[in-house]
């Protein structure tokens, strides 16, 4: 599991991210850096299953040791990790200085939020790995295109809105909808949670 | 709504541009300047625009330490030493007061360059450490005082207003409580790296040069080029015979304010060397120059503001025979201080009674009393003699008396006290010599028109001129003997408001152009040599008192090659020319004139003496950044919520991936799939 997490983290780490600093190609930019990164997480499934089958050849008992969900969400995590380092690295190393955001107006709790969307985004990646795989696995293509569909739809709110903390609501809203999809696609079910719950 | 791509520094951080820094200089004991530390001081943004507010900061204030946005009137030793005795404060801004401080404003000595001159318990005792006449009695000595937080000056206003408005809108304490965050501050960097004096700097740095590969250098000597050229051509690489006598000439082209690079020097500097090559100009006008029986030399100082950085160094070539000239050689001295601002058209002239008690020094000092009178007549300037009781005011002469007792004058636009109000400040500004334009002209129009300061200067300059012309020996007429008020607006112009005119332009070596900048003229000495005013010094004495010469580019820039050149005679220069009639073009042209440079390093830095009491021991400190930049800063409250939010996420998600894991069978129900694979 791990070695196949590192060897997510750098394949994806030679993703080429769009950086361009113009208004309206830096919106075209992240548009086609979302479909990007769809378009390599499906690379990246094709790749698995080859990989499944060679490890079934290698196995002794013709089943391989890790399954496919297993892969979807190690997946899932490479991928929110990554973009989670990538879009607060940046801003870790201005929050270093002595000075905060503000000084054009802008929300004091500009780091607060900007680390509550960056959450949100890593957990949306994980559950966003585990429909697209899902969604590939079944030939449902609906789900890859919810999956896509979602991807753009946060990008571009938390890109565009300059009220950063109006963006975190939806966000959050999406990412329950996608959390719930995602347990059930993975063989859970609301009886399973309330029994989980109850036992505590 | 609008997509606004802006990256996060932007949103923190307004860098303030327009600003200069005081820096350190260090002599042989103290430190003069400021110092911060090495990651910039921050502090809470105050603004003070009267005494009272100062209160808040000193002690009222809830939030130490201060960053002070001071009005300009409030630039005093008073103010400034109150700030420097308290831990309170962390820096200051200094906003330029506009207009001029009516009162006059200077940071420089009482007494300047005392203790280097020629008065001393040996010599004129009753005359040492200013007990007759204090020179300078503005002066506050602000400049020399060492000052452990930094302190810049905000150039442009607009940036001022930027500066005022962030504390109006974050920092303004409501009705005397205590004002809420974020709060707006400021951070200065200008962390200087010599300390305590220069003995230990340039210790510190001949050491790290001998031994170590990468030598870290902190400080440097100041130093550039004085600018000398002679009437009659010499040989600059030889030796002139002793009999052969000299007249020198000499002006002052450095000055200093309490800022780095802030030295508009109008007054102590400009209109003395603008007069000065007037008079070069003019003397050159007259038609038997090559028949006088004793020549003249032009000499600029550089450095004089820092004990006498560039006469110290020339008396010293001379006694050593280093310079083509020895003191012998010296049959008298003429010198012109400050003298754009006289009285009722007055100009004093001061000479050494100590030196006069001797009577063959005085024939000669009455002689040259008496010469210059006489070509006062008629010219609308009056020239006074400022007596016996009078000593020498802080000049370049004092150093050659201190070698030789040669007979001299010093001509200046003050009796007693100078007339100057702003002596080595940053407010020695064209305005403060009078000198106005009418509005509405363009810059080429700026360039030509003539003031009444540049009328004046060359009345001067004409008077000075017809003065020496007799003093060298010479018979004829004086009559075309005229310095122009045209030559001299136009020096006036560039050298106080804008150095990128198109005389300028035309006179300069085409690689060279880049000197020419924007801003407004500076004139402070530095450390790297030549600074832009000896150059320009240099080029325009080449075109004022030089000749075309009808030679090609490569024959100008070689003129070892050139058959008949004279190369020991002559310096040969290729300047661009002035632009063709449809501006596209320059016509470039060879000028060979007399005018040569020499090294303005003080001797105590030769001898590496560097305790020397003797010689200028000034040096400057190196440093590696300098900037300002303002921004909000947020509570501590809101930066301990922040951490505490995060480490209590932290926990949360270990202990849920912990539960989750750990019941991961009820929570997740195996699909029915045989092709399924096991865990």
């Amino acid at each position: 599991l791990l070695s196949s997490l590192i060897w997510f983290i750098a394949v994806k780490a030679s993703d080429p991210r769009d950086e361009r600093l113009q208004k309206g190609l830096l919106i075209f930019g992240v548009m086609f850096s979302v479909l990007l990164q769809e378009a390599f997480r499906f690379l990246y499934y094709k790749l698995l299953r080859k990989a499944i089958e060679g490890l079934v050849a290698l196995s002794e008992d013709g089943c391989s040791p890790i399954s496919i969900q297993q892969m979807a969400y190690v997946a899932g995590v490479g991928f929110g990790l990554m973009s989670g380092a990538f879009s607060m690295i940046n801003l870790l190393a201005d929050a270093l200085g002595p000075g905060t955001v503000g000084i054009h107006g802008d929300s004091q709790l500009y780091f607060l939020t900007s680390a509550f969307m960056t959450m949100v985004l890593i957990f949306l990646h994980t559950f966003w790995g585990i429909l697209f795989f899902h969604g590939c696995e079944h030939q449902r293509w609906w789900e890859i295109m919810a999956v896509v569909v979602m991807h753009l739809a946060v990008s571009g709110s938390s890109f565009c809105n300059p009220l950063y903390v109006g963006s975190l609501v939806p966000s959050y809203l999406l990412m329950a909808a996608a959390a719930a999809w995602a347990y059930l696609v993975s063989g859970g079910s609301a009886q399973n949670l309330r029994r989980f719950l109850l036992c505590k | 709504g609008s997509c606004q791509g802006n990256s996060v520094e932007r949103k923190i951080y307004i860098p303030l541009n327009k600003t200069a820094p005081c820096v350190r200089l260090l002599n042989a004991p103290p430190q003069i300047g400021c110092q911060s530390s090495i990651s910039g001081d921050t502090g809470v943004i105050h603004v003070v625009e009267k005494e009272e507010d100062l209160q808040w900061v000193l002690a009222d204030g809830p939030d130490p330490p201060y960053m002070i946005l001071l009005d300009g009137n409030l630039f005093n030793r008073r103010v400034l030493l109150q700030l420097k005795g308290t831990s309170r404060v962390s820096g200051l801004a200094v906003a330029m007061a506009k207009p001029n401080p009516p009162q006059g404003f200077s940071p420089g000595l009482k007494c300047p360059n005392d203790g280097f001159g020629v008065y001393s318990k040996d010599y004129g005792p009753e005359f040492a450490h200013c007990n007759t006449t204090v020179w300078n009695p503005m002066g506050t000595e602000l400049s020399y005082e060492d000052f452990d937080f930094p302190i810049f000056l905000l150039e442009d206003a607009n940036e001022t207003q930027v500066i005022k408005q962030c504390y109006l809108d974050h920092n303004v304490p409501r009705d005397g409580s205590r004002p809420e965050y974020p709060l707006c501050a400021m951070q200065l960097f200008s962390h200087m790296h010599a300390v305590t004096s220069t003995v230990t700097c340039m210790r510190r740095s001949s050491l790290q040069s001998t031994f170590s590969i990468n030598p870290e250098i902190v400080c440097d000597p100041l130093l550039d080029y004085n600018v000398w050229s002679t009437l009659q051509p010499i040989n600059s690489s030889g030796k002139v015979e002793p009999e052969k006598e000299v007249i020198m000439v000499a002006t002052r082209i450095d000055s200093h304010s309490f800022f780095w690079n802030i030295a508009p020097g109008a007054e102590s500097a400009v209109s003395s060397f603008v007069t000065h090559l007037a008079v070069a100009e003019a003397l050159h006008k007259a038609s038997d120059v090559h028949l006088l029986h004793r020549n003249i030399m032009f000499t600029f100082f550089q450095g004089e503001t820092f004990d006498y950085i560039g006469s110290s160094r020339m008396v010293y070539d001379m006694e050593k025979d280093k310079f083509p000239l020895r003191l012998d050689n010296i049959h008298s001295f003429v010198e012109l201080n400050q003298v754009a601002l006289r009285n009722d058209s007055v100009l004093w002239m001061h000479t050494d009674p100590v030196s006069r008690m001797n009577e063959s020094v005085d024939v000669q000092v009455q002689e040259l009393l008496s010469t210059l009178s006489s070509s006062s007549t008629g010219a609308s300037v009056t020239l006074q003699e400022a007596g016996f009781s009078q000593p020498l005011p802080p000049s370049s002469f004092q150093r050659f008396l201190r070698a030789r007792h040669i007979p001299g004058v010093v001509l200046a636009d003050h009796r007693t006290a100078f007339q100057n109000r702003y002596y080595q400040s940053m407010y020695d500004t064209p305005e403060n010599i009078g000198m106005q334009y009418p509005e509405g002209l363009s810059p080429e129009e700026t360039l030509e028109y003539v003031t009444d300061t540049a009328k004046a200067l060359a009345e001067l300059g004409t008077v000075v001129a017809r003065a020496l012309y007799r003093l060298a020996g010479g018979a004829s007429s004086v009559d075309a003997i005229q310095a122009d008020p045209r030559t001299v607006t136009r020096m006036l112009y560039g050298f106080l408001i804008k150095m990128n005119n198109s005389w300028f332009q035309s006179i300069i070596k085409p690689d060279l152009k880049g000197i020419l900048g924007d801003d407004v003229p500076q004139h402070y000495v530095a450390v790297s040599s030549p600074v832009n005013t000896t150059y320009l010094v240099q080029y325009v004495l080449a075109n004022l008192t030089g000749t075309v010469v009808n030679l090609t580019k490569e024959e100008c820039q070689n003129p070892e090659k050139t058959p008949n050149s004279e190369k020991e005679l002559y310096d040969y220069a290729w300047v661009q020319g002035s632009l063709g009639p449809n501006s596209t073009a320059r016509t470039p042209f060879c000028v060979r004139s007399t005018v040569h440079l020499s090294k303005a390093l003080s001797p105590a830095f030769e001898l590496r003496q560097w305790s020397s009491t003797e010689y200028s021991t000034w040096t400057e400190s190196r440093w590696k950044d300098i900037r300002a930049r303002i921004f909000l800063v947020a509570s501590r409250e809101l930066e301990m919520i922040t951490l505490v939010v995060g480490i209590v996420i932290l926990i949360l998600s270990l202990l849920a991936t912990y539960f989750i894991n750990a019941k991961a069978d009820v929570l997740f129900s195996l699909p029915r799939d045989p092709a399924a694979v096991s865990y």
